[in-house]
């Protein structure tokens, strides 16, 4: 009885959930009354209710269970009740992929579909898809191609649908539909249409013209579906962007119309598509920044939100676009969706001027705290663009982000400043120490690894450098007692900068670092040891190769050589100099500012360009026994840009030879062309040995062949030398059309560039994180200097640039940014000549008339020195 | 068909830079939740945007306690704009992707809700709800068919649901009595069986 008490209280009780406590097994065991006849609709509708909501919830059920359920619910088709058939047909799309031989409902889903009840018709279909495979979609194809055409729109749009649905699986059978779809896209119902125009699309999209086509009818005729429009939009901006056409195509006049459409969804599409072209131009932006002015007071959350979303892209690269919109924004300030109210400060901070900057960051550090993580990292991102844009307002915004970064906040967010600050350090050197005491009281209580071990590496870069280096050993050492291996580790070798760098605090170093040789890691331990012994050396040099400046060989390289060498057992000692060195990674552009969907990518490193280089020289048999790959050069173009044929070359430079590797492209489509390969004649003593032809060439697939030339041995200064290139081949006509190339053949040549080689192409980067400590670690053995002047040359950066493009090496220490106004300036740079000797150039210029130009340069090796000074000269 | 097949990581990148490439699929995923932030309903349309059952579920609760406080119809959450709408003691959301027209999940929000509105004759709060569940399940398999709009107008769903009310004070006590009768059922069953 008084579960009958309980049961009634549950159903009367307002804030109960009459699903909350449903046992899977209790309505598992419900469901057999689907057996029973006559059959009550009712109760059977509650269960399948349940059961939606059981699965809905997430809760688990068997295959076993599962399909005896669904072959009981098989048999409430037998019922005529409305709701009841339609809660089956979602039982049977919920277990589709639970229950096993749901195929079994098939004639009865079929018989659904092409009944005479419209009501059931258009859910029968989505539910008959949802568990049909590729051959039994053939067997209702018939019923499928009527569908699409049914005068009910229900039907229809679910057919549409469904059929979208079935491309992933079985594109070759949807594809015969087109017809139909077609047809269908002519209807009269908005929905109808909207479907059929996004089937075609799907179907179409890999085919230009006839997507080109189909745009052309459709933004003629017109359509009424306002979804169909932002679908037709987007094809649009689509195919602008992948045929480059300019922005007097009719493509542009129609999605320019659309800024006109009475709908507010289809403005918005046409002008955010509009924003999102890549070169704009400020005119064709004024309509489309217009209509989102117009829309940023709107009453609509949504639509201002959207609205100032896109503004804030605008502004990103073209801030004046925006100025004009400067009011409507202030207006959204205080707008209480603090996303908008964020998107329109930051829009504000990239449009306005230097003054009104720290009013905004007053404005945004009152709610800065109740903003999404999202929202904070677009803030982090307007400030550090604000930085590179006014440097003198760097102290406010230091403030800024050291009180967000004592707010909570996740991972990015915490991440994003750190950057941020990072790079405000870099940019201002006046900055530096205030920077680093912020980033120190922060990894005081910081629970992300990556990001303490990131801070501790620039405190080591950084803090030896700074006047009293001694205040940052106690926030190091602080990480060594409190933190994870990985963090230990970082600190310890920050600590071992800090002896390297700095006689006086030497002593203390070495008592931390015994303490740090007891750390119960592994690791810990290792490298205490190892830098506790390299300091007690007391030698510059070691210091400089073994703390400051760590190993530049790339990585995958090491691994392979070193496996080789256990592979083949010598006497020999490792030589680490065979191992290819690591390119420098280009910085990375900083270009993201938007809240884009925090990317979840993996940030491990491939294999860089040129191990992959490598692999495929390694393949060819007449390259083997060069030895490891040295440097790998930039493509070099030696056609015109519109030829019959594209050529490109790239220089592979190994210990005593040159690999020339030409990229070749047939843009000819009645032509096939066969065995070719670049005749090379070098203007000094280097040694053609080798042709490697590319065997055929057919039209625009791109081949490659190869020349192996040796380097003069008897003169090692030769470093440059020019090559006359004559492309050499077979040709054979073919039929334009099929393809289909003749029997007969004639040789053919078509003279090509000159390719040069310089002293860059002998020459790998390699960044010296402390120039300095690399300078003496060289020493002045062979160091010599000579004095330049370059009258041509009117600028500092001008020369700085010139300077490094043409010795191919490494500026360090931030030497290639000329401070402005400045007269002089000191360019450092690093490489590694071919070979393995490291090579430093130090750069002394000075601004007069022209510019004059000092230069030092420190090798290991004599001949490297005179190399370069022989070719600046 | 390369698309379909090319890499998911690749479409992302991809479309961080490029805009949305044209499809149906407008929107990713739909719930409803009491103002517990308890799950009543939810939907996942894109396969590959949180699979499992946990990483849902915490999906949802990070956006209610981002949204619970103030009504203010839309955010942005996980890298997801996201429209929402609270009635009551229930809020319902309508996830679409960072790149996707705001506008367009706002017609679903708007079309869910009327239409909602409708069936349970405006008493838009949870115990109503529950107790027409499947009218429930039925107009969202309406509005949406696996991301794709299918039906924007609540005029239109309503018709094609064609959907009783349930629950109004005749068909209560009905229901109750109904409900009472199926336990004693399945409770002579159990004896039966043991």
């Amino acid at each position: 009885m008084s579960l009958f008490v309980e049961q009634i209280c549950q159903l009367l009780g307002s804030g109960s959930n009459p699903f909350q406590h449903l046992e899977k097994s209790a309505v598992l065991q419900e469901a057999r009354i689907f057996n029973e006849t006559p059959i009550n609709p009712r109760r059977c509708l509650h269960i399948l209710t349940k059961i939606i909501y059981l699965l809905n919830q997430g809760e688990h059920f068997g295959t076993m269970e599962a399909t005896e359920a669904f072959f009981a619910m098989t048999r409430l088709f037998q019922s005529n009740d409305q709701t009841l058939r339609r809660m089956c047909y979602l039982t049977i799309k919920e277990m589709a992929n639970i229950s096993e031989d749901v195929i079994i409902v098939t004639s009865s889903l079929t018989k659904d579909m092409t009944g005479k009840e419209d009501v059931y018709r258009g859910p029968a279909i989505r539910a008959l898809c949802r568990i049909t495979d590729t051959t039994m979609l053939q067997a209702i194809e018939r019923y499928m191609k009527q569908a699409i055409v049914d005068k009910v729109p229900s039907v229809s749009s679910s057919a549409l649908v469904s059929s979208l649905h079935m491309v992933k699986m079985s594109y070759d059978v949807v594809k015969r539909w087109v017809n139909e779809a077609q047809e269908a896209a002519s209807s009269d119902n908005i929905m109808v249409q909207y479907h059929a125009l996004g089937l075609l699309y799907h179907l179409r999209k890999n085919d230009r013209l006839a997507v080109s086509k189909m745009l052309n009818k459709f933004t003629k005729s017109g359509l009424k579906s306002p979804f169909a429009y932002c679908m037709l939009i987007r094809i649009a901006s689509k195919l602008l962007e992948e045929t480059e056409a300019g922005h007097d195509s009719p493509l542009f006049d129609f999605i320019e119309s659309c800024l006109r459409n009475k709908h507010e969804m289809v403005v918005y599409e046409a002008a955010s598509a509009i924003v999102h072209m890549p070169n704009c131009t400020a005119r064709e932006l004024a309509p489309a920044v217009s209509v989102l002015q117009l829309f940023c007071s709107s009453p609509k959350a949504a639509l201002r939100y959207a609205a100032v979303r896109t503004l804030n892209k605008v502004a990103m690269k073209h801030p004046s676009a925006v100025t004009a919109c400067n009011l409507d924004l202030e207006n959204l300030i205080t707008d209480s969706n603090r996303s908008i109210a964020t998107l329109a400060i930051t829009t504000l901070l990239k449009t306005g001027s230097e003054s009104s900057v720290d009013r905004l960051m007053k404005q945004i550090s009152s709610f800065v705290s109740e903003i999404s993580d999202e929202f904070k990292v677009v803030v982090v991102q307007a400030i550090s663009a604000l930085c590179q844009k006014y440097p003198r307002k760097h102290s406010v915004m230091m403030n800024f982000l050291s009180n967000m970064l004592r707010d909570d906040g996740g991972f990015e967010y915490k991440r994003a400043i750190v950057d941020c600050i990072i790079s405000i350090i870099e940019e201002n050197p006046e900055s530096k120490e205030t920077g680093l005491a912020h980033l120190c009281e922060f990894i005081e209580d910081c629970e992300h690894t990556v990001l303490a071990t990131k801070i501790l590496h620039l405190l080591g870069k950084e803090g030896p450098r700074t006047p009293s280096p001694s205040k940052y050993i106690r926030f190091i050492f602080n990480r060594v007692v409190l933190e994870s291996e990985a963090v230990r580790a970082a600190a310890v070798s920050a600590l071992a900068k800090f002896g390297a760098q700095n006689d006086d605090l030497l002593p203390s170093v070495l008592v931390l670092m015994q303490r740090c040789m007891m750390d119960s890691d592994d690791e810990v331990r290792d490298r205490a040891t190892f830098y506790m012994n390299v300091l007690q050396q007391k030698q510059k040099a070691l210091n400089a190769a073994y703390i400051f400046n760590g190993l530049s060989v790339s990585v995958p390289g090491l691994e392979k050589s070193l496996h080789q060498y256990t592979l083949e057992p010598t006497e020999k000692p490792f030589d680490m100099k065979s191992v290819p060195l690591a390119n420098t990674p280009i910085t990375e552009q900083k270009t993201e500012f938007a809240p884009v969907a925090t990317s979840k990518l993996p940030e491990k490193p491939g294999p860089t360009r040129q191990d992959i280089y490598q692999e495929q020289l390694a393949a060819i048999p007449e390259f083997q026994g060069l030895g490891s790959l040295f440097k790998t050069s930039e493509a070099v173009q030696l056609t015109e840009a519109e030829t019959e044929y594209v050529v490109r070359c790239v220089k592979h430079t190994f210990a005593r030879h040159m690999v020339f590797q030409f990229d070749c492209t047939n843009t000819l489509n009645d032509q096939l062309l066969q065995k070719v390969m670049v005749q090379m004649e070098p203007s000094e003593a280097y040694e053609v040995l080798h042709y490697v032809p590319a065997a055929n060439l057919p039209y625009s697939q791109p081949g490659s062949c190869y020349s192996l030339v040796r380097l003069p041995e008897d003169d090692p200064t030769a470093v440059s030398c020019t090559f006359s290139c004559t492309l050499k081949y077979l040709v054979k006509d073919c039929d334009p059309n099929t393809g289909e190339p003749d029997d007969d053949g004639y040789d053919d040549e078509y003279v090509l560039e000159d390719l040069e080689v310089t002293v860059a192409d002998h020459i790998q980067k390699v960044l010296k994180p402390n120039f300095a400590a690399a300078w003496d670690e060289v020493g002045d053995d062979f160091e010599k200097e000579e004095t330049f002047a370059l009258a041509s040359v009117r600028t500092l950066d001008e020369a700085v640039g010139n300077i490094i493009s043409f010795l191919g090496m490494q500026p360090c220490e931030r030497s290639d940014k000329v401070p402005e106004n400045k007269n002089s300036h000191i360019l450092f740079l690093a490489g590694v000549f071919r070979g393995g000797h490291d090579v430093l150039v130090r750069s002394r210029l000075a601004l007069a008339d022209g510019v004059t130009m000092q230069v030092t340069v420190r090798s290991s090796d004599e001949t490297v020195v005179d190399i370069i000074l022989a070719s600046v000269g | 068909m390369t698309a379909q097949t090319c890499p998911r990581q690749h479409q992302r990148t991809t479309m961080e830079i490029a805009s949305l490439e044209p499809s149906l699929y407008t929107v990713k995923a739909v719930f409803i939740l009491d103002n517990d932030g308890n799950r009543l309903l939810s939907k996942y349309y894109d396969k590959e945007l949180y699979p499992s059952m946990k990483e849902q579920k915490n999906f949802e609760k990070n956006v209610f306690n981002k949204t619970h406080k103030a009504d203010n119809e839309i955010a942005f959450v996980e890298g997801m704009t996201i429209v929402y709408k609270c009635s009551i003691d229930l809020f319902f959301y309508v996830v679409g992707s960072s790149q996707e027209n705001e506008l367009m999940l706002m017609a679903v929000l708007n079309c869910l809700f009327e239409s909602l509105g409708q069936i349970l004759r405006k008493n838009v709060e949870r115990r109503c709800l529950l107790d027409n569940l499947d009218g429930v399940f039925l107009v969202v398999d309406e509005i949406i068919d696996g991301g794709v709009i299918l039906e924007s107008d609540p005029q239109q769903v309503i018709q094609k649901v064609n959907y009783r009310l349930d629950g109004s004070e005749q068909a209560y006590g009905f229901d109750l009595f109904d409900y009472i009768v199926g336990n004693i059922d399945g409770q002579t069953d159990r004896s039966q069986c043991a």
